[in-house]
């Protein structure tokens, strides 16, 4: 890519940031593949060596409807934001916080948790789903914080509130195709979506009995 | 002319900082809605600082180049975040976590600050625990620590080899509640271009749009820049491709001091130099340092051969190795801090050991510890580090050892700040690396998470208030004052200026022969000569570029060329600023390495007498020479020693 530009010509603009794989910038469907054919790696690491000398390499933004275009490659997906915003976080304030290691946490579940935080916020899973579905990035997040503790306390509204602004924002349905899966190039696994839709469903039928405790206010 | 004073409160050591929390003025909670902060990064500094900042009732501007506050860089960050928890019952404390750090950075960091940062490190890890960082546990599920350089105890806590990452995912997610409450508003994809001064004060910033190229005026009741570190200015570094100085630089160039800018962390474990066409480097986490081994072929024959490709490192008899820093430095071997190991690098491949088709590489063996714990053990410590690895050099190091050499890292300088981190700019406050921090000449690993974070949860939101507490008369800023115009019009002005120099050489064409200028004359080794030769070649090629430099396209849309084309003119002046500082300083003291002054087995030698100070650099205008002031460093309650990691 830095080719293009050292000639001086009107450069393909394409994200990119920290060229490591772990901002979660770039962003590139090359020959057919989000982040290129090579498994479990992100556009900018891919090598070269990867194609054959003089093979002509096909290159396209990501195509999902919440994802537009804004120019050559680059595509806007503040959707995927507006998706945390909307309970992707453990409600906490800084400071006034008990000692970290006051709740111990079994080291699977921590694991687990970190398997699914791993998530760069790419958004190939989109890219790569027929629906366009966001699934894939939802559940991590909902699965991090579903695994741990700290997270339990808030994690029927969260689901909620994360499914419910996903649909605002025109994600797709999940057909379970699993393209996202296999295109995901921190191999998170389709596992944390199936943990989700039980998260969605116990928050269903519990939230009424919790607003009926309650008097509604959660 | 500024005053220069650092307000350091009175008092013993351990209790400045509660005692400051105690007697600082504060604001009531019905004006701090009426008060505004702009806050430019949303890096683990930014986004901590204005996710606090808005739970306290400030409204608050937060800014980032990326198209969203999660990719700042910050999220590249591998190792690991220290505190003096003691939770391994090591012997570590609060103080033991101070005086590392203050001689890690070998005397050249102020005290209060760098004991309130020991302070508050602990709050730091139940804070991010709290927002659901998945940390390593041990079976027992608590928390798990590893080493870092520079300690002889295990402080550092971590999420796989993906720190940064999980303590910025936190931060991103405290801030992402508060812009979905309402008192924060994000601007993504925007970069600050200047900073606005009404009436002596900060008030306000000019930023692009980087979408739509426009010009946009903020204004606020004071500016927080956490902007990040500027070791791009070398080209090659391990920073992401967007940091950037522009921010801080222009500050500087209204008037805030910059803070010993030659101060340059060289790292010394990044993936070696490879091929023309590479425009960043790799870093392998100081982590691997835990069980890894670093050698170099004791015979200068063997050398030789496997940079032809005649043998390999696996055929070298243990006997034929030199494991330089466990015959060094025997008490801390393999973790000596980063500018003694980076140094010790560099001396043996200057003296023809070293390996790699370049010869500028040594190796980092993992044999040993495969041998000793299992193969499953480091795969679970390092995988994705050695993923990364594989990737990149096309080599497994389960099998044969890695190749490593130093790379430009960090940038310890940064704005001159005082103990409330605020400039000499009065409302304008510098957070994170931006500054110029905790770390003196050197930093240790894993610090900087810990700095970050706590200038941004912990310090920034006490310290803001003690100036914004005389503001709440001050009503809202109209950014169609005067000076926002003014401001606005000399960005634009200096935009269409690049624009319209229609040259015949790309950005990066200049920027890879500043970066060349600078890792030369300005890297590991510094001498007198070569900075005098450093400061001429840059204003040189400054000119030319203000001349020569092509950037295609137009400045109303989005344009990644005009943008590299803006940080680079401003690395272009910050260049030559750290050569003077390096030049200035005639001494050698954590990674400022002037040759002309180390001891008779080549260590750092420092010069107390007559540098003992921070320099804080005053810009004077385009065609003079900066003026150096000095904050003397007072050190009361640490004896200022030699620094031995013998
Ligand atoms: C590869 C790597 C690994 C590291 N590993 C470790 C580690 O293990 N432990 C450790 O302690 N430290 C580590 N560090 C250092 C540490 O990551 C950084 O020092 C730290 O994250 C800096 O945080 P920050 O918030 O100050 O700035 P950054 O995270 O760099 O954030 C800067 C922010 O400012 C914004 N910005 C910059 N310029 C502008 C502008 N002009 N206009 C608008 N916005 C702007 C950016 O968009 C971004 O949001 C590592 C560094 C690197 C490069
Ligand atoms: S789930 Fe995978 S593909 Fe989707 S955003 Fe996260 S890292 Fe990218
Ligand atoms: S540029 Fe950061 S993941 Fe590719």
């Amino acid at each position: 890519m830095n080719h293009w530009s050292s000639k001086g010509e009107d450069p393909v603009a394409f994200d990119h940031d920290c060229r490591e794989g772990i901002c979660g910038a770039c962003s590139m469907y090359i020959n057919g593949h989000p982040h290129g054919p090579d498994k479990a790696v992100t556009t900018c690491q891919l090598h070269m060596r990867k194609f054959k000398d003089g093979e002509t390499i096909v290159i396209e933004p990501w195509r999902a409807r919440p994802f537009p275009v804004l120019k050559d490659l680059i595509v806007d997906r503040t959707a995927f934001d507006k998706i945390i915003q909307a309970g992707g976080y453990i409600s906490v304030n800084t400071g006034g916080i008990p000692d970290a290691n006051a709740i111990p946490v079994p080291k699977v579940n921590a694991d687990l948790s970190m398997d699914a935080a791993a998530c760069i916020g790419c958004g190939a899973c989109v890219a790569a789903c027929k629906n366009a579905s966001a699934m894939l990035f939802v559940s991590a997040k909902v699965s991090q914080f579903a695994l741990l503790p700290q997270g339990r306390a808030e994690a029927a509204e969260r689901v909620q509130a994360m499914v419910a602004e996903m649909d605002k924002q025109g994600f797709g349905n999940c057909t379970n195709t699993g393209a996202c899966e296999a295109e995901c190039p921190k191999e998170i696994s389709i596992s944390n979506i199936a943990r989700m839709n039980r998260e969605f469903l116990s928050a269903r039928v519990c939230a009424p009995k919790i607003k009926e405790q309650t008097g509604g206010g959660i | 002319m500024a005053e220069i004073n650092s307000k350091i409160p009175k008092g013993p050591l351990p209790q400045k900082w509660t005692e400051y929390k105690a007697h600082t003025n504060l604001v009531n909670p019905a004006n701090k809605r009426r008060i505004e902060i702009i806050v430019v990064g949303t890096g683990l500094a930014g986004a901590s600082a204005a996710a606090s900042l808005a739970e306290l009732g400030f409204k608050v501007k937060n800014y980032c180049y990326q198209d969203s506050p999660r990719r700042a860089h910050s999220i590249a960050a591998q190792g690991g975040i220290n505190a003096a928890k003691n939770y391994q019952n090591d012997g570590d404390s609060v103080y033991r976590l101070f005086y590392d750090t203050i001689k890690g950075g070998d005397y050249r960091a102020r005290e209060a600050n760098v004991h309130r940062l020991a302070e508050v490190s602990n709050s730091i890890i139940d804070q991010c625990v709290a927002q659901g960082v998945p940390f390593a546990r041990e079976y027992g599920g608590l928390l798990d620590n590893r080493s870092f350089g520079g300690a002889q105890v295990s402080r550092t806590f971590y999420a796989r080899g993906q720190t940064g990452q999980q303590l910025l995912l936190g931060a991103y997610s405290a801030l992402s509640r508060q812009v979905k409450k309402g008192n924060v508003e994000l601007f993504a994809r925007h970069e600050m271009l200047d900073v606005v001064l009404v009436e002596g004060r900060a008030r306000g910033i000019i930023v692009r749009n980087l979408i739509t190229g426009a010009i946009e005026r903020h204004a606020a009741h004071a500016v927080v820049l956490a902007t990040g570190g500027y070791g791009n200015v070398f080209f090659l570094s391990t920073n992401a491709m967007g940091s950037n100085a522009t921010a801080i630089w222009k500050a500087h160039k209204r008037g805030a001091f910059f803070g010993n800018p030659c101060f340059t962390q060289i790292h010394p474990t990044c993936i070696p130099v490879h091929g023309d066409f590479q425009s960043k480097l790799t870093l392998m986490s100081e982590s691997l340092r835990n069980d890894g081994r670093i050698w170099v072929p004791k015979k200068k024959e063997d050398a030789e051969k496997i940079r032809h490709g005649k043998l390999l490192p696996t055929q070298i008899a243990e006997e034929d190795r030199d494991y330089y820093l466990e015959r060094r430095y025997p008490a801390f071997g393999n973790l000596v801090p980063r500018d003694v190991a980076s140094r010790a690098a560099k001396e043996r491949c200057d003296a023809g050991f070293g390996v790699g088709e370049t010869g500028l590489a040594v190796y980092l063996d993992f044999s040993d510890s495969i041998n000793r714990l299992g193969k499953g053990v480091i795969e679970s410590r390092y995988g994705n580090l050695f993923q990364m690895y594989e990737k990149i050099v096309d080599e497994n190091p389960y099998k044969t050892p890695m190749m490593i050499y130093p790379a430009v890292h960090y940038t310890m300088g940064g704005l001159w700040v005082d103990y409330e981190l605020m400039t000499t700019v009065p409302g304008l406050f510098a957070i994170g690396e931006a500054n110029f921090s905790d770390h003196g000449a050197n930093r240790l690993g894993a610090s900087a998470l810990m700095q970050g974070l706590a200038d941004g949860y912990f310090v920034l939101p006490y310290t803001i208030q003690n100036y914004l507490s005389d503001q709440i008369r001050v009503p809202k800023f109209s950014p169609d004052l005067p000076e926002f115009v003014q401001t606005e019009k000399e960005a634009t002005d200096r935009l269409n200026r690049l624009m319209n120099v229609k040259g015949s050489k790309t950005v990066d064409h200049f920027h890879k022969r500043l970066g060349l200028i600078m890792w030369d004359n300005v890297g590991m080794g510094r001498n007198e000569a070569g900075l005098k030769k450093a400061i001429v070649e840059i204003a040189k090629l400054r000119e030319e570029f203000w001349k020569d430099v092509k950037i295609p396209g137009t400045n109303n849309e989005i344009n990644p060329e005009l943008e590299k084309a803006g940080r680079v003119a401003d690395f272009l002046e910050l260049g030559e600023l750290m050569a003077r500082d390096a030049l200035n300083r005639n001494e050698s003291c954590g990674g400022h390495f002037r040759e002309e002054y180390q001891t008779p087995e080549g260590e750092a030698l420092r010069n107390d007498e007559e540098f003992k100070y921070a320099a804080a650099w005053e810009y004077t205008g385009e065609n003079s020479e900066p003026k150096l002031n000095r904050e003397a460093l007072e050190y009361e309650f640490v004896e200022v020693k030699q620094r031995n990691y013998k």
